[in-house]
């Protein structure tokens, strides 16, 4: 890794961080309709996961999705475009927060019914396994999609045709509302891959270095024929489930510890300790990381609402 | 032109279209070592191989979820369900993903994927097997959704469904496999979306479509004898819906009987009245009729089923009503 590559990946985080704060304050704004799922919390998941990937290998995943998008190079400009429904955004304002996507990028989407993208994922992978294309599907999904039933369609069915994809279950310890303990017979969830005989493993989801290290190697042995692979990756949302969440469900006490845990902090200190960048540096990337969000919301409030044309464009293909 | 069955034909048009295009490969229950569950795609394993006639766990869901990923990745997939029935425990991928994907993400994503499926009743398959519920997948926009009645349609149809650059579900009727008719030779296509005058006559329009143009043409054999013409006009898309050809018939003959296997409460007939009376209001000299499947679930018992499933008797009987 270049020093250029540990800053990019601190800026992506940053990026991410601040654009999702600034969609909060959108959204209370009522400039941003609909449902909005935060990643704050969970940004070293995508950035360590995403930034090991080759441009070949296809990216899928649920709701929560404007981090992956900013990791798979959106740029910030259209996923707030998309935010605030203008045509300008990546789905041209038809697909709104919970489905970003940009196909040139290898970005699937973007899927917003529980679990319903696993299966697409295992014939995304099947389409490069069909084709002979050395590339690795990666699909992202939360613990609550694991116990619905076409995680384990999806699941049974990339073993069964030894298809190309890396399950990655960022456990954020709530399906919504409820606790993983309240919701899946097994709480440790990577255990459920065992049921498909799948090799699988967990990680640190709060140190993105952690994260891109185990991705590397899983993407390398998938690319080499090992078949599927599961990856558990532990993490914590900072805010609510959408911005509706009253929070009643966990404490005070434990959103603190895992704030503690910030996975810009530990990778800022991480950064610093190992002498790879100065604090100047760090600031330097947090500054550009504000002016490309802050340009990001002008661009976005200034584009034009699509047409009414764009209604009836796009429901076929043909005709 | 050769007299083949509409399993033929539907098998002719796979068989080609795999043989044109290295693309096109077929996934589902039974499809290959088996041959399919109704023999549609017998020798295609041996001749095509395992990794272009993929035999599937009986798991409907990632089935078409599959067929979604892998027609976005370039590919042209034709799914099978192996009955229609089956279609509801892929419901969200059907109707959730595969008509909304192309439009959600600002058209994107293209998916030019086939999704076969067996419905209808008649063959005493109890009430979870027998189902006509085709208009359920045609109320959503962006899927398309055909039906086709002969043979020669099932081929050209079918070839047009595969090149498509559209999800499209593709519904076969169990009780048609063995019907037989003049089918080109060769590279046929017969465009989606286009309904066409399967019989033109100038007292009565019945608009039908898949099995129930069989019934409804035995009925206008039946009434022709009685010098009743019946003009018949074969839906065989339900959408895009083509009105065009009803239209057309309807200001000729100004009156109608709409023939559907399905029940009758929001179906097709409910559909294609409606169209009438909306574009067509100051033609109509008599109220048009429906005729459809009795409103119970189908019961195993073949008198019972047969008294619910539309005959040929009550499409005399709602035409001699309108005349």
């Amino acid at each position: 890794m270049e020093k250029r590559d540990y800053l990019d990946l601190y800026h992506q985080m940053v990026v991410i961080r601040r654009l999702e704060e600034r969609s909060a304050e959108l959204y209370q704004q009522g400039k941003i309709g609909g449902f909005l799922h935060l990643y704050i919390g969970q940004e070293a998941v995508s950035t360590g996961l995403i930034s090991v990937r080759r441009p070949e290998d296809r990216i899928i995943t649920a709701y929560r999705d404007h981090g992956v998008a900013i990791n798979c190079g959106l740029s910030a400009r259209e996923v707030m475009a998309e935010l605030l429904g203008k045509v300008t955004g990546c789905s041209r304002g038809k697909g709104g927060s919970m489905h970003l996507a940009d196909v040139k990028k290898n970005f699937w989407g973007g899927h917003a019914i529980v679990g319903a993208h696993l299966p697409i994922a295992a014939g995304l992978a099947l389409g490069d396994a069909y084709q002979g294309n050395k590339a690795v599907t990666v699909c992202m999904f939360g613990d609550g999609a694991t116990n619905i039933g076409y995680f384990h369609e999806a699941l049974n069915l990339s073993k069964v045709w030894n298809l190309p994809v890396l399950w990655v279950c960022e456990n954020n310890q709530y399906g919504m509302g409820t606790a993983v303990e309240r919701a899946s017979a097994v709480s440790e969830i990577r255990r459920k891959a065992d049921g498909y005989g799948m090799k699988s493993e967990a990680v640190d989801g709060m140190d993105v270095m952690k994260v891109r290290e185990v991705s590397a190697r899983l993407y390398d042995e998938i690319r080499n024929g090992s078949g599927p692979q599961f990856l558990e990756v532990i993490t914590y949302r900072f805010r609510g489930h959408s911005m509706g969440d009253p929070e009643r469900y966990r404490s005070s006490e434990e959103v603190k510890t895992w704030l503690e845990n910030d996975p810009i902090g530990i990778y800022h200190r991480y950064l610093l300790e190992n002498k790879i960048a100065s604090e100047e540096e760090l600031q330097e990337q947090i500054r550009l990381a504000e002016e490309e969000v802050n340009d990001a919301v002008t661009f976005a409030e200034a584009s034009p609402e699509p047409p009414a044309e764009e209604l009836f464009k796009h429901i076929y293909v043909e005709g | 032109m050769a007299r083949i069955t509409m399993r033929e034909a539907i098998s002719q048009a796979l068989w080609e279209e795999m043989e044109r295009d290295p693309s096109v490969f077929i996934m589902g229950e039974e499809v290959g070592v088996w041959g399919g569950t109704y023999a549609v795609t017998k020798g295609f394993y041996d001749h095509f191989g395992p990794e272009r006639v993929r035999d599937t766990p009986i798991a409907e869901a990632v089935i078409v979820g599959a067929a979604i990923g892998a027609a976005l990745t370039g590919l042209r997939p034709v799914a099978e369900l192996m009955t229609i029935n089956f279609a509801f425990s892929a419901m969200d991928h059907i109707v959730n993903q595969a008509a909304k994907l192309h439009y959600m993400f600002g058209g994107q994503m293209i998916l030019p994927l086939v999704i076969r499926a067996v419905g209808g009743g008649g063959r005493q398959l109890g009430a979870t097997h027998s189902q006509t519920p085709d208009a359920i997948f045609a109320h959503f926009p962006g899927l398309k959704v055909v039906a086709p009645g002969t043979p020669a349609d099932a081929k050209g149809m079918l070839k047009a469904a595969i090149r498509s650059q559209d999800p499209v579900l593709f519904i076969e009727h169990a009780t048609l496999y063995q019907t037989r008719g003049e089918v080109p030779e060769g590279d046929y296509i017969v465009p989606l979306g286009k309904s066409t005058i399967q019989r033109e006559g100038r007292h009565v329009t019945i608009v039908t479509y898949s099995k129930m143009l069989e019934i409804s043409t035995k009925a206008a054999d039946q009434l022709a004898k009685e010098g009743i013409e019946v003009e018949i006009v074969d839906l065989r898309s339900l959408r895009p819906l083509d009105m065009g050809p009803v239209l057309e018939s309807f200001k000729k003959t100004n009156r109608a009987v709409i023939v559907e296997e399905g029940w009758k409460s929001y179906g097709v007939g409910a559909e294609v009245a409606s169209r009438i009376y909306e574009e067509a209001f100051d033609y109509v000299d008599a109220p048009i009729k429906r005729v459809a499947q009795a409103e119970v679930p189908l019961p195993y018992n073949r008198t019972l089923e047969q008294m619910a499933l539309p005959q040929v008797d009550d499409v005399i009987k709602a035409v001699k009503e309108v005349l």
